[in-house]
């Protein structure tokens, strides 16, 4: 591999004399399709039984950076690796490794619920009384029981996601792959799964990676990393990356934002921004710096707010633009 | 660079072979066909509504016809009518490719450790149990033309449907598998359905056709369907090639075309797979 200076700023080196054990590496991945960059030299490392976020808008990467994981697709340039299989070389092995839960739905409707495990099971080996007793586990474990020998087509949006993680579960899988496994879910039924995941992390030691484009999702991982463009723009834990800022973040509204901008630079020399019509500044002690902000210009300002930072703004800080921004575009 | 550690928990997943997955994926396919009640109405009644039509309403201006010399025409056409009906279900249940392929089910299949041999295999041999039935019930009306099967015969005319529905089933598996929209599929079986029918030898008789026909006859792989079946069902002199040499074809035609699908399959790209 080239040895490349990073383009982000790992923010969780530990010092430790020896590196913590890997599940999951990726190096300097490259992936182009359709003539469009998808994934452009992205690295990071997922330890064990750890709640890993890929957290990106969409068109980000994080789906591209599923499949490859996922052995759906082999990539341009660069390796994954999981658990020392190679998915571009060994992905059979890899796939013994790994539990997969798609965006998609990947469940079979005319199958009954008991049916869909069997043949799941199946694919993986399982059979008999094995067999038999899982299935009748894993339905106890997301609630569906009372209702095994129905057909999948029959449930609610909620309740054939949680089949779907029973199917991804099946097999005891040492590591888990989602991709926005919440799409669709009610606010209760999203609680639900992360709560799951939880579980899974902490009594069965279950590395599980998780892509999402929700901030409240990413801020419940143990590590993130944060993809824009096809880049790695922040690695670290929800806590380190927010406490990157430095400060608060101070949101005002003006009637004309970019002569105000000018104005708090030149007065209180601080770096001002605007992004999406109001200004921005990430200051410390923002509590007292808005009481000055707003006297310094007094009836300029319509409102002004502080607030310690979020994910949201750990993008901004990196990427000097919203997650959100109106060319973001769909690939799938 | 990873490397396992103690850490990680035991991983006791068995090999799952050929066998299993190739069972189970061919499992699903009957299920579901069971399932959409439909499509087992289609599958009875299309031999009967067929047999129905050209029995009974065509039957005599075939007989009057005498086209194919000394025998009547419609014993002449049974052979191939009933390939026609192989023909036409083989390929079209492979549809269900793409509709997995939609429906995100083929996903979790490709992402198991299944070895892709067992995914064309269960697939392929789950099309071909059902248009192996829907021939076989077709079969049924054979005493109508006369033909009276021993138990040889009937094992032998059950071999070359097997041996027909599973080559054709794997051509519609090769086709279906890069599609992504059934119109597509559509679109391109029409152009492969129709003149492997009418190049059969189902119609006409190779005899009296021009030479260039001719050869398109004998290398359309289906054409020694009809004739195996010919051979059997008419103990005579109808049949072109001798039994063996047409069985040895179908197989070979049936070794091709699941190679084909297995490279389709094990084909790894850097496009997403769905």
């Amino acid at each position: 591999m080239v040895s490349k200076a990073p383009d982000y700023v790992a923010l969780d080196s530990q010092n430790n004399a020896a590196p913590p054990p890997t599940v999951i590496s990726v190096q300097d991945l490259v992936h182009c399709y359709d003539g469009r960059t998808a994934l452009n030299g992205v690295s990071f490392d997922v330890r064990p039984a750890e709640l890993f976020g890929l957290l990106g808008p969409n068109g980000s990467g994080k789906t591209t950076m599923f499949r490859i994981l996922s052995t759906l697709m082999v990539a341009g340039g660069g390796r994954a690796v999981i658990r020392g299989f190679d998915a571009a070389k060994e992905p059979n092995q890899l796939r013994r490794q790994i539990g997969v839960v798609f965006q998609a739905q990947s469940i079979d409707l005319k199958l009954t619920a008991a049916e869909n495990l069997w043949h799941q099971g199946h694919l993986y080996g399982l059979r008999g009384a094995a067999l038999k007793s899982r299935i009748t586990e894993m339905l106890a474990r997301v609630g569906l029981s009372d209702r095994a020998h129905e057909k999948a087509e029959t449930f609610s949006g909620g309740m054939q996601r949680r089949l779907e993680l029973a199917k991804g579960l099946l097999h005891h899988p040492a590591v888990l792959l989602l991709d926005e496994p919440t799409t669709g879910l009610d606010p209760g039924a999203r609680r639900d799964l992360w709560q799951y995941l939880q579980i899974l992390r902490d009594e069965e030691k279950v590395t599980v990676i998780v892509t999402t484009h929700l901030m409240e999702e990413a801020e419940r991982c143990d590590r993130l990393a944060i993809l824009n463009e096809g880049k790695l723009v922040a690695l670290g834990t929800p806590g380190e990356l927010k406490r990157e800022i430095g400060g608060d973040v101070i949101l005002l509204d003006a009637r004309d934002a970019e002569s105000m901008v000018e104005r708090i630079r030149a007065r209180f020399n601080v770096d001002a921004k605007v992004l999406g019509g109001q200004v921005r500044i990430e200051q410390e002690s923002g509590h007292r710096f808005i009481t000055d902000v707003v006297e310094a210009f007094p009836g300029e300002i319509e409102s002004i707010s502080v607030s310690k930072p979020a994910l949201e703004d750990v993008f901004i800080h990196r990427t000097g633009h919203k997650f959100w921004t109106e060319d973001a575009e769909r690939p799938s | 660079m990873a490397t396992p550690s103690a850490a990680f928990q035991a991983n006791p997943l068995p090999r799952a072979g050929v066998l299993l997955p190739a069972f189970t994926l061919w499992w699903r396919e009957l299920v579901r066909f069971y399932r959409q009640r439909a499509r087992v109405v289609g599958v009875i009644a299309s031999p009967l509504l067929f047999w129905v039509v050209i029995g009974s309403g065509f039957g005599s201006s075939f007989r009057s016809g005498d086209a194919a010399g000394q025998q009547h025409y419609l014993d002449y056409f049974y052979p191939g009518a009933l390939i026609m009906i192989v023909l036409f279900t083989s390929i079209f249940t492979m549809m269900s490719v793409i509709e997995d392929r939609k429906e995100g089910f083929l996903l979790s299949v490709l992402v198991a450790p299944v070895p892709r041999a067992a995914i064309v295999l269960g697939k392929v041999l789950g099309g071909t149990t059902l248009s192996a039935i829907q021939g076989l019930i077709f079969l049924a009306f054979a005493p109508l033309v006369g033909v009276h099967l021993n138990l040889a015969g009937f094992l032998l005319v059950v071999l070359t449907v097997f041996l027909v529905s599973f080559a054709l089933t794997a051509l519609g598996f090769t086709i279906a598998w890069s599609m992504d929209s059934t119109q597509a599929f559509h679109a391109i079986i029409n152009l492969f359905l129709i003149p492997l029918w009418l190049l059969s030898g189902a119609m006409f008789p190779l005899a009296g056709a021009s030479a260039w026909i001719r050869f398109l006859i004998r290398i359309n792989p289906l054409t020694y369907g009809v004739e195996a079946l010919r051979d059997v069902l008419y103990p005579g002199n109808l049949a072109e090639f001798p039994l063996a040499s047409s069985l040895a074809t179908l197989v070979l035609f049936s070794a091709f075309m699941f190679g084909l699908s297995f490279i389709m399959v094990s084909r790894r790209t850097t496009k997403p797979a769905a």
